[in-house]
């Protein structure tokens, strides 16, 4: 058995109606302990009002070498972004 | 009117208690075992800083001799000191530290919802802003308790010595003396003894789940709160907080 604590991943919530943003990471030896060192590491300055961890390993993530078949072939596709509209002046910046 | 002269004396007892443990905590700044750790300890130490500048502030304004809090913090010696000794007694190691905290947080958030009601509007309004840090505090350092109590056979068996260590220290927290009877008569402060049974069933709980044994002895030290006698280990302390006020009087930055 290992005798480091496990990593979790820091997820804080800035402000009500923003979602939680992943702000870093920190060891604790379960989630309730995680919740509390996140707030003592990442809320020092009143940064939040909700904080969610996750242990490392839970987190599922892409592989980096995939890169080229993930994100390219989505490169060459403009048409898939909304730029072809004509916005009328009264809508203003979206 | 509430005697001043035992208000000061109370608030000074308040005003210690958290600027003695706060130094000692901040001691582990830089040497916790972990960096999670050791932002969580100087978060309590500064907390406990901030409630002694609220504490010794109002103790300089009643006494009325333009002392103000750093005035009443790096001026005066050991035998001026009114913080409990479980405050002033060395870190040890972090699980006696904790237990330290523990046992300290406990008392110290009965203690603080017991002011939130005070006769003195100012007594209240501290006590208010400091028992949201002190709950913190107490369920911090209580899981801390539980989780190396209920550890590794070595982490138990240094937090139940820690619990034997430091249990005699407990006892002065509800010690009461003239000055005790003053505040509860003009509805200042609670009588210490009231704050027994509460404690001893919030301790009491804490260390069942760390499966630690409390102490049945009930012989206890005493002479901190008073000022009667401080360990040997006040003055130490006291040399490394205030020797920049000594060595260069009045310096600030």
């Amino acid at each position: 058995m290992s005798k480091e604590w496990p990593l979790w991943e820091v997820f804080i919530r800035g402000q009500h109606g923003l979602s939680h943003r992943h702000v870093g990471s920190l060891h604790a030896p379960d989630a309730e302990m995680a919740i509390k060192n996140a707030r003592d590491v990442y809320t020092r300055r009143n940064e939040g009002v909700s904080i969610w961890v996750v242990e490392a390993v839970h987190i599922a993530a892409s592989s980096p070498e995939e890169k080229g078949p993930l994100y390219e072939p989505s490169n060459s596709k403009v048409y898939r972004h909304p730029t072809f509209f004509d916005i009328p002046e009264d809508v203003g910046h979206m | 009117m509430a005697d001043q002269n035992a208000l000061f004396e109370f608030l000074l007892r308040m005003g210690d208690n958290s600027l003695i443990l706060g130094h000692r905590v901040s001691e582990w700044c830089g040497h916790a075992p972990v960096l999670e750790e050791d932002i969580a300890l100087a978060n309590t130490a500064l907390d406990l800083i901030g409630q002694t500048q609220m504490w010794l502030g109002l103790a300089g304004e009643v006494e009325g001799k333009g002392r103000t809090a750093d005035d009443l913090a790096f001026l005066r010696d050991a035998w001026d000191f009114r913080n409990l000794l479980l405050c002033e007694l060395p870190n040890g190691d972090f699980g006696r530290t904790l237990m330290r905290q523990f046992l300290y947080d406990a008392w110290s958030s009965i203690m603080l919802a017991r002011l939130i009601g005070s006769s003195d509007p100012r007594v209240a309004e501290i006590a208010a802003k400091a028992s949201k840090e002190v709950a913190y505090h107490v369920e911090r350092s209580g899981d801390t308790v539980v989780g190396l109590g209920d550890g590794t056979e070595e982490s138990h068996q240094r937090m139940q010595a820690a619990l034997d260590y430091l249990w005699p220290y407990v006892g002065e927290m509800f010690d009461g003396d003239a000055v005790d009877t003053a505040m509860v008569k003009a509805g200042i402060a609670p009588d210490p003894a009231s704050l027994r049974e509460e404690y001893d069933a919030l301790v009491g709980r804490v260390l069942t789940q760390a499966t630690l044994t409390n102490p049945t002895d009930t012989f206890h030290h005493k002479g901190g709160r008073t000022g009667y006698m401080h360990t040997e280990h006040l003055g130490h302390l006291l040399t490394s907080m205030q020797w920049l006020q000594r060595a260069y009087p009045g310096a600030t930055w």
